[in-house]
């Protein structure tokens, strides 16, 4: 651990909260789909310094990538034009109740950390090969959810298709 | 893992974006701007610029992103099974990476067959319908 | 028969229906495909698709006959869940069958949508069955995306599109909370299996674990959304009148009742005893009271007949959560008991529904029924039962009256006084509307120059008759579901001393690196 991982952890920690921050006040969607990649990117770099690479690459991998290209698709489908003339909830009562939704979550994070966890989870040795700790669950224990996963994949397929598919 | 192992992709990445801000930094200061009308049109290959950029795209991109992600998902659960299929593929423990003479297991193969199938009908059915197909 | 749920083959054994039902719609979705569109090709994919639901229903009442039994899991092998899947695929047939007459009159030719209703029917199975938090997530997505696609399938429809995206971005933000109280009951708990979660709650209490109170609390938001209890209910009416009907009626029965069977499961079994009487009882209370109170009195003031049936599923919402909060041996067989009805008598009400519209889903207006009873009386007569039935009116409500009943008892045998009032004096606002249709339909004159309502299609006649008299006849001789319901309760699971299969059960101390 030490300097280093401090470091870098209130580097990617910071750049991820800013980079939301400007996400969520950008006008433009464009730009502000822009700016959740950058928070993906900083979520992964944050996972991968908790150990868990392989979930990091994944981030990038699906989230950061695949994700964000239909987001950045429907908001041109949508063709949103110029970022005045959207209305959105930048109200008052719409900053109230987010700043509100927002304290409570920070409290809730509070109540978390002043709490002891329990060490139910065990401690699982860092193993040779890191996606092992992924792999040895998802093909055993949930064997069954690994499945039920494909058929919701045929489903969402299924779904795409007949929605966005124009009649021949 | 040792984080300390990811020292030099850290040092790849401050490099990587000291050069980005460098390059544009050092052309922003240096740069004399006279700008004309012409020089300020949206450059398209020599071309007069047709209309406005922000067209209405086609439905169809959607639809190519969309399968594109699906599959994409499927392709990442392969990656921790290729990963672990040694272990998979043997019924019992493995010692020293490799499985004890006789105790070969297909129960890897078989779960991804499964999984493979299931979504090889998604892709059968995307094809028959013509979902690929761009017209 | 004794299934270990350790090994793949017994976990396999264990999940025949449902396997039967995923396959089945697998090979009719390529079928579906493999011919051009054409109204005959998707009435035989629908006789198909009824084919595979009537396979899976014997499958789970040969289940039911051994009576099967498992060692620790991730799914449930109890009578409870054999219950469940006959009631959504009784569900599912309805569906397909009033989907295959709608898709005729509007002009739809897709055949996929009734592979779509066999897809959400296995995530209803598989929440019916779920014992663990991340294959209960998985039925929910299953069941859910799969309705959102059903919803939208009518794209000339601009309401149908509108509801089908109201829907979507609802339904995807409550399963954020959903997922998100997973995460922290998992944190908690440090398992996914309710049956590990409930032996972490009884051992160190409730009390004592404050990020499993914020996720239970998260989990609770989520289903509520699910199952469309007020105040999380916003997107009911809008959905429910925008989708086309049968996949309303199909929302309106299975969809509810597969989100209330995995509630209660998660409810008895990873939060068992412990928690009683204390704080998350008290806002399922408060929950059940706001649900009745809302969705009768706001359904007084409806006049689209869609949007009344669905205030009036938030309603009934509500009496189901009042036999969830009271699941003593007796509630738990009042709340089966209960499901049974609402699903005949909602699939029904929507069945008459699509009876009387005409293309284009006009005449979805409680004026439009006026004077029903003289030209069409039997259709009249059937619509009149489904809304006693869901009224709770002795005799003429049939099997709807029992419902009521044995819920109340089980509440105040539970001692659970103000909510049977709740209970009672709720039901008697409903009076308002339900009776205000079969008004409208037998003394109401019939509009100067109203057409004639078209035919009544077979298949949906067949279930407009077929659920009011089921409704009748057990509302006469109730003690065959009431039987039923009794036998096949769920039972809350003392915390054994086996744990789930952990890590490196299949592949026995694989962790050696």
């Amino acid at each position: 651990m030490g300097y280093f991982y401090q470091i870098n952890f209130y580097i990617f920690g910071l750049l991820a909260i800013a980079s939301a921050l400007a996400f969520v006040t950008r006008k433009s969607p464009v730009a502000a789909a822009l700016w959740l990649v950058n928070t993906m990117f900083c979520l992964s770099a944050l996972y991968i310094m908790m150990d868990a690479q392989f979930i990091g690459a994944i981030q990038v991998l699906v989230y950061a990538g695949a994700i964000m290209v239909v987001f950045l698709f429907v908001v041109m489908l949508l063709n949103l034009g110029h970022p005045s003339d959207i209305a959105d909830m930048r109200g008052t009562w719409g900053k109230l109740i987010a700043a509100g939704i927002g304290v409570v979550l920070l409290a809730q994070i509070l109540v978390i950390q002043r709490q002891r966890l329990p060490r139910i989870v065990p401690d699982v040795e860092a193993p040779r090969n890191v996606i092992t700790g992924i792999a040895q669950p998802l093909f055993n224990e949930y064997l069954l959810a690994f499945e039920v996963t494909s058929v919701l994949l045929l489903a969402a397929i299924v779904g795409a298709v007949l929605l966005a598919k124009r009649r021949g | 893992m040792e984080i300390r192992a990811y020292l030099p992709l850290l040092l790849l990445m401050g490099f990587v974006i000291m050069n980005a801000v460098m390059m544009l930094g050092l052309s922003h200061l240096t740069m004399r701007s006279r700008p004309t009308a012409v020089k300020q049109s949206a450059y398209e290959s020599g071309i007069p610029p047709l209309g406005d950029a922000r067209e209405r795209f086609s439905v169809k991109f959607y639809l190519v992103a969309m399968l594109f992600i699906i599959f994409d998902i499927e392709t990442v659960f392969m990656i921790p099974w290729a990963s672990h299929y040694r272990q998979l593929s043997c019924a019992v423990p493995l010692s020293n990476g490799l499985c004890p003479a006789g105790n070969t297991s297909f129960f890897g193969l078989g779960e991804m067959l499964v999984f493979m199938l299931i979504l090889f009908v998604g892709l059968a059915y995307v094809w028959k319908k013509g979902a690929l197909q761009w017209d | 028969m004794h299934y270990d749920l350790a090994l793949p083959s017994g976990l396999m054994a264990a999940l025949v229906p449902e396997i039967i039902v995923v396959s089945g719609a697998m090979l009719l979705l390529l079928w579906a495909v493999w011919r051009p569109e054409s109204d005959v090709h998707q009435r035989n994919v629908a006789i198909g698709a009824a084919g595979v639901t009537l396979l899976a229903a014997a499958a789970v009442v040969y289940y039911m006959v051994s009576d099967a039994s498992s060692g620790p899991g991730v799914i449930a092998v109890d009578r409870f869940r054999w219950a469940s899947d006959l009631l959504f695929l009784l569900a599912t047939l309805i569906a397909i069958a009033l989907s295959s007459d709608f898709s005729k009159r509007e002009g739809i030719t897709t055949a996929e949508s009734h592979v779509l209703i066999l897809l959400a029917t296995s995530g209803m199975m598989l929440l019916a069955a779920a014992r663990d938090l991340i294959i209960l997530f998985l039925g929910i997505e299953l069941m859910s995306i799969s309705v959102y696609v059903l919803a939208g399938l009518y794209r000339r429809s601009a309401r149908a599109s509108e509801a089908a995206l109201k829907y979507f971005l609802l339904g995807a933000f409550s399963t954020g909370f959903l997922l998100y109280g997973i995460a922290l009951v998992y944190g908690a708990a440090g398992s996914t299996n309710f049956t590990d979660i409930g032996r972490v709650v009884s051992e160190r209490g409730f009390g004592a674990l404050p990020m499993l109170q914020i996720g239970l609390a998260l989990l609770v938001v989520g289903f509520a959304f699910k199952i469309g209890a007020a105040p999380f209910h916003m997107w009911t009416p809008d959905v429910y009148e925008g989708a086309p009907t049968p996949y309303t009626a199909y929302m309106a029965a299975g969809v509810k009742a597969a989100a209330f069977a995995a509630f209660i499961r998660v409810w008895l079994e990873a939060f068992p005893g412990t928690i009683e009487f204390g704080p998350p009882y008290k806002v399922l209370w408060w929950l059940a009271v706001a649900t009745m109170v809302i969705g009768n009195v706001v359904a007084l003031a409806q006049k689209n007949v869609k949007r009344l049936l669905a205030y009036s599923s938030i309603a009934h919402a509500g009496y189901i959560l009042v036999g969830v909060l009271v699941a003593t041996p007796l509630g738990a067989s009042a709340f089966l008991f209960y499901l049974v009805a609402y699903t005949l008598a909602t699939m029904g009400a929507f069945a008459v529904v699509i009876a009387l519209e005409e293309v284009g889903e006009r005449n979805q207006n409680v004026q439009d029924y006026a004077g029903l009873w003289r030209v069409r009386p039997w259709l009249a007569i059937a619509m009149a039962v489904f809304m006693l039935a869901l009224l709770g009116f002795p005799i003429a409500g049939g099997m709807g009256f029992f419902a009521k009943w044995y819920i109340l008892q089980a509440a105040l045998d539970r001692s659970q006084f103000y909510l049977s009032v709740y209970l009672v004096l709720t039901s008697v606002v409903s009076a308002g509307y339900y009776l205000s249709v079969v008004m409208v339909m037998f003394m109401r004159p019939r509009a100067e120059g109203a057409p004639l309502p078209s035919r009544v299609p077979r298949a949906t006649g067949i279930v407009i008759a077929a659920t009011a008299v089921v409704l009748l006849v057990f509302g006469i001789f109730p003690s065959p579901v009431l039987r039923f319901a009794r036998d096949n309760t769920i039972t809350i699971a003392p915390p054994s001393a086996a744990a789930s299969p952990r890590a490196g059960a299949l592949v026995p101390a694989a962790n050696s690196h």
